[in-house]
């Protein structure tokens, strides 16, 4: 253990010797023994980020390094819980410290003495490579954990206890090393945050990340393994898009990072996770879910950290071969994190005050999730998907376009739209999916063959109207052709009807991807049957005037998300209405 | 026995830069003596081997660098807390100004709080009846909320929080222990004056805590007029379990102070020259609202600030949007056409309204009826927009429709009388009024059962 003394103070950033500290280390500073990490070191001087509050530490206090950089214990205890930025349990730390929390405490993340049921899976002489599991626990009763050996350590079990109840203490297993040397293996291993977890290969992405969202699932998807950010001003919805996202995406395990976010948020999504009942497993919401609580009042540093935590823990449960998906909101509060410690670094800034560093963060951020072949041989997903709230909404701010290089999913919140009330406000027409084409084969093979013809088909439609608009904006729309009339109508259909999704409507919440395609079917068969009649010089304002754009608006909430059946009904409806219009 | 250290090496703007002082720590309380004899204080924002870099509260006016020394107090900026705090009248730094004594408690603490514990709070609930039908409908104040008004100089921004500080009530059987923390921090002397007298008028200055920093008080001490004001707060609700609605204003005035010393300070600046952990800096203070388990009070918070320019994506704004659950936007153009309070329904949102809404707490149809009065102003304004371009006369008759809606809903709704309190089902029946002008078939936002039960039109 390495001890050196405090040289100087400035906010999260205090100097002190560097002799013996070697960079990302983990250190104790001071007497109240406050958690922080070198960042660098040169010359005499180490630069120490500090994730505690530093008022009351003096000059010559001793800073003890703990000889390894910045670390999390991964095993059975993370889900279902939540924790800070720098992985310490909440819930204990309200037990062991009261309502406010303190500084310098030290609280082991998992729950070191409650006993689980575990099944041992290896027996003596069994050859155990990295990533093979030893044994395994149901961590809740929604996910089977996997105690797995960690990465660059292989044998041959020489011990092996019996299925029994353990604690994450526990040696459950000994191996033999190649060199002779014995390791003993518990259910908790220790990981590096900044470091990537490794796998045996990356695969491309295949399988799209079901939201139950109709504009995203339908018109944006992303992949298992893909990459996704949802930029938007505040007050247009980004909290709550990341928070329908993290409730009906079909994922097996969620990791919600709340970084800098807003207290009464997150005990917002504590309340309500508590709960839901996950739709496939039949059980609360939260046994598939970790929560990441750093609020924007918590310190700084551990603010920067929270990202890197939450992917940690998210590659963890990928390598037990689980799709994990993980929702970092915000990341800008992350980039802003950067630049305030970089400035008390006094480093010279890039644009806007943020470092020159901040385009290769985001990369390595955003690098770390993929569909992968995992040591063990499974196959498991880290989907990421980042808010990113642009300073004065201001889209061509560093973060948003730094951070639109490094995804592939672009969902672009409009102030416009959320002004209206029109939710999710997922701009159509500036937002993208790279993963579009790729997913198409799974779309036609699992939803319907002609799903990927009906989503271009109304994304064209929609972009018509955008063109009519600017027309109609000048002029009025009195003036267009009846043709052009209805594409304005059918595209007001798709708006109300389709890209608006109400959050609190117990049937619209998530929609199946059954679902959404006959929808969009309707929708087409209603422009069609309409344009038909239309060329028979029937006007528009008659097929208008049956109430049929309105009455096919409300199928989303008057269908049930199984009801197939349904949809033939309002078919008819469609074909009633236009025979009126035409007699 | 305090030791007073000598050697000041440089002064400039509010700060004072010693040799080292043996054992300071970061963030401690100094007391300073001048040359003359002057008593000031100060807090030590910086320490490395050969500096100790402070904040001097009172300005550094006056001092020179022969005369100056300064002593560790040992301990961090703090305020004593007692109940007696109701009442009195306290400087940006928590002294008495009001000549009645100083405050004596046993309980003391370091007015930069501690962060809430996200797992020990009490999701807000719960709503503050302001009587004032646009909060109270469209965007609802919540016990424990931090709520923004966003205003521009000269409008009627205090006559609102006056009002608001009047009239608001707590439903149900607590009512009685509510009480306001009043923060003001660079506000002119008359503003002072009004928010005092208008206190004074409603006879509620027995409850209100107040802490003064006019324009012409020192900077340094304006940093630290919130933290004040919330430690108060933080105290009256969790320990003395009372409702408290913390009024700061102008979080702008807040926000400059800010800039100035960390360019004194010789800081990188970030956007417009705040320096870059100004977000950092707001959460500190508007993460201070909310509820705890095991306290039955609240800390809601309704900060003012002034929008420079008018501009919502100034910095201040932006980034004290993106902390608050929600923001009241003051709209110019309705203030210069006779509408008060000038509340832009477009633009204001609560984030909270949602689930402190609906029949446990204010009526069954309020989610839907708002979400409808939202979606006709969306429409009012694009309505607007095409009448500015092809006359009034070309727009359709549904088009004229929302014309009149708009015109009827900032006259009747918006608009009330300074004096003027609504129940909340006297605004629910006013937007029902209102909303029902509009064919019914028109009101997609609205599910049948309400509709049946309130609608009014044809």
């Amino acid at each position: 253990m390495t001890v050196s003394k405090i040289k100087g103070i400035n906010g999260p950033v205090v100097t002190a010797d560097s002799e013996g500290l070697f960079v990302s280390e983990t250190v104790r500073v001071g007497k109240m023994r406050l958690l922080g990490e070198v960042i660098a070191l040169s010359g005499d001087d180490a630069t120490v980020q500090v994730y505690e509050e530093t008022g009351g530490l003096t000059l010559g206090e001793e800073v003890v390094g703990e000889g390894e950089p910045m670390s999390i214990t991964l095993g059975p205890g993370i889900l279902d819980n939540i924790f800070d930025g720098v992985g310490r349990p909440l819930r204990d730390l309200e037990a062991a410290e009261g309502r406010f929390i303190g500084r310098g405490s030290s609280v082991p993340s998992l729950d070191e003495n409650k006993k689980r049921e575990y099944t041992v899976t290896a027996k003596v002489g069994d050859r155990l490579g990295e990533g093979d599991v030893f044994a395994t626990v149901p961590e809740t009763p929604s996910l089977l954990h996997k105690c797995m050996v960690p990465p660059g350590v292989s044998g041959v079990v020489t011990e092996a206890v019996p299925d029994g109840e353990y604690t994450v203490r526990d040696v459950l297993v000994k191996i033999r090393a190649a060199d002779g040397s014995i390791r003993e293996l518990t259910a908790a291993q220790r990981w590096p945050i900044r470091k990537r977890r490794p796998v045996r290969r990356y695969l491309p992405p295949t399988e799209p990340l079901v939201t139950g969202q109709r504009v995203i699932d339908s018109l944006f998807p992303v992949a298992k393994g893909g990459t996704a950010a949802i930029p938007g001003g505040f007050g247009t919805g980004k909290t709550m898009t990341q928070h329908q996202l993290a409730k009906w995406c079909d994922a097996d395990v969620i990791i919600y990072v709340g970084c800098g976010e807003r207290g009464n948020e997150m005990t917002g999504v504590l309340t309500e996770f508590s709960e839901l009942i996950d739709p496939r497993t039949k059980r609360p919401m939260t046994e598939r879910t970790c929560l990441i609580a750093n609020t924007s009042n918590m310190p700084v540093a551990a603010r920067e950290a929270s990202v890197y935590t939450g992917i940690t823990l998210a590659e963890y449960y990928r390598d037990m071969g689980y799709d994990v998906a993980v929702m970092a909101d915000s990341t800008s509060r992350w980039a802003e994190a950067l630049r305030e410690i970089s400035g008390r670094l006094e480093e010279m800034p890039a644009e806007e005050g943020y470092p020159a560093y901040l385009p290769s963060r985001l990369a390595e951020f955003y690098e770390r999730a993929g569909a992968a072949e995992t040591l063990g041989g499974d196959r498991g997903s880290v989907t990421l998907i980042g808010a990113v709230s642009p300073q004065g909404s201001d889209f061509s701010e560093p973060v948003t376009q730094n951070t639109k290089r490094f995804v592939r999913c672009f969902w672009a919140l409009d102030k416009s739209l959320a002004w209206a009330r029109h939710y999710p406000a997922i701009n159509w027409t500036d937002s993208y999916s790279e993963y579009r084409g790729e997913l198409d084969p799974w779309f036609r093979e699992h939803v319907g063959p002609r799903f990927g013809e009906y989503v271009s088909r109304i994304a064209g439609i929609l972009a018509s109207e955008q063109s009519l608009e600017q027309i109609v904006k000048l002029i009025g729309d009195d003036v267009l052709p009846d043709d052009q009339k209805l594409i304005l109508l059918v595209a007001g259909t798709i708006r109300n009807g389709f890209l608006q999704q109400n959050a609190y409507h117990a049937v619209d919440t998530f929609v199946p991807l059954e679902k959404q395609m006959r929808m969009m079917e309707t929708i087409l068969c209603l422009y069609d049957e309409c344009a038909a009649v239309i060329a028979k010089a029937v006007p528009v304002s008659r097929i208008a005037a049956t109430g049929i754009f309105d009455s096919v608006s409300r199928m989303k909430y008057e269908i049930g998300n199984d009801d197939a059946a349904a949809f033939d009904a309002v078919k008819r409806k469609i074909d009633a209405a236009v025979a009126a219009a035409e007699a | 026995m305090k030791i007073y250290y000598k050697g000041a090496k440089e002064i400039s703007g509010p700060l004072l830069v010693m040799r080292r002082i043996p054992g300071a720590a970061y963030d401690e309380v100094v007391d300073i003596t001048d040359g003359s004899g002057g008593a000031r204080r100060g807090r030590i924002v910086s320490l490395d081997g050969d500096h100790t870099v402070i904040e001097v509260f009172e300005g550094t006016g006056g001092m020179d660098l022969s005369g100056t020394s300064a002593a560790l107090v040992g301990r961090p900026a703090s305020l004593p807390l007692t109940k007696e705090l109701l009442g009195r009248t306290m400087n940006g730094a928590g002294v008495p100004v009001d000549g009645m004594g100083e405050i004596v408690s046993s309980v003391e603490r370091d007015i930069n709080g501690e962060p809430i514990n996200p797992v020990s709070r009490t999701y807000p609930q719960n709503y503050i009846c302001t009587g004032i039908s646009s909060i109270d409908v469209l965007m609802t104040l919540i016990r424990g909320q931090k709520l923004p008004i966003f205003s521009g100089s000269g409008m009627s921004h205090n006559e609102l929080a006056v009002q608001i500080a009047r009239q608001a009530r707590i439903t149900g059987d607590d009512g009685a222990k509510f009480c306001i923390v009043f923060a003001a921090m660079g506000i002119k002397r008359d503003v002072a004056d009004y928010f005092r007298k208008s206190f004074e008028e409603a006879g509620v200055v027995s409850r209100t805590v107040t802490f003064l920093n006019l324009s012409s008080d020192p900077i340094v001490e304006r940093i630290l007029t919130p933290r004040c004001a919330l430690t108060a707060a933080e105290y009256l609700a969790f320990e003395e379990n009372m409702h408290v609605l913390v009024i700061m204003t102008d979080m702008t005035s807040y926000a400059e102070a800010l800039r100035e010393i960390s360019s004194l300070k010789g800081e990188i600046p970030g956007r417009k020259g705040f320096p870059g952990y100004l977000y950092s800096d707001l959460a500190s203070l508007y993460e201070r609202a909310g509820i705890v388990k095991g306290s039955a009070g609240s800390v809601t918070q309704l900060p003012i600030l002034t929008m420079p320019g008018d501009d919502i994506t100034h910095p201040i704004p932006d980034l004290t949007a993106y902390i608050t659950e929600g923001q009241i936007v003051l709209d110019r153009e309705l203030e210069a056409a006779g509408v008060y309070p000038p509340c832009s329904a477009l633009m204001s949102l609560s984030r909270l309204m949602k689930d402190g809404i609906g029949d446990r707490f204010t009526r069954e149809d309020h989610a839907a009826i708002s979400a409808q009065a939202f979606a006709c102003c969306a429409k009012v304004a694009e309505v607007r927009s095409l009448a500015a371009v092809i006359g009034e006369d070309e727009l359709s008759e549904s088009d004229r429709g929302y014309l009149r809606f708009g015109r009827e809903f900032e006259r009747r709704f918006l608009t009330q009388r300074k004096d003027e309190a609504r129940t909340i089902g006297e605004s629910l029946d006013l937007l029902w009024d209102i909303v029902s002008t509009l064919p019914r078939e028109s009101l997609n936002r609205i599910e049948d059962k309400y509709l049946d039960r309130y609608y009014r039109g044809k």
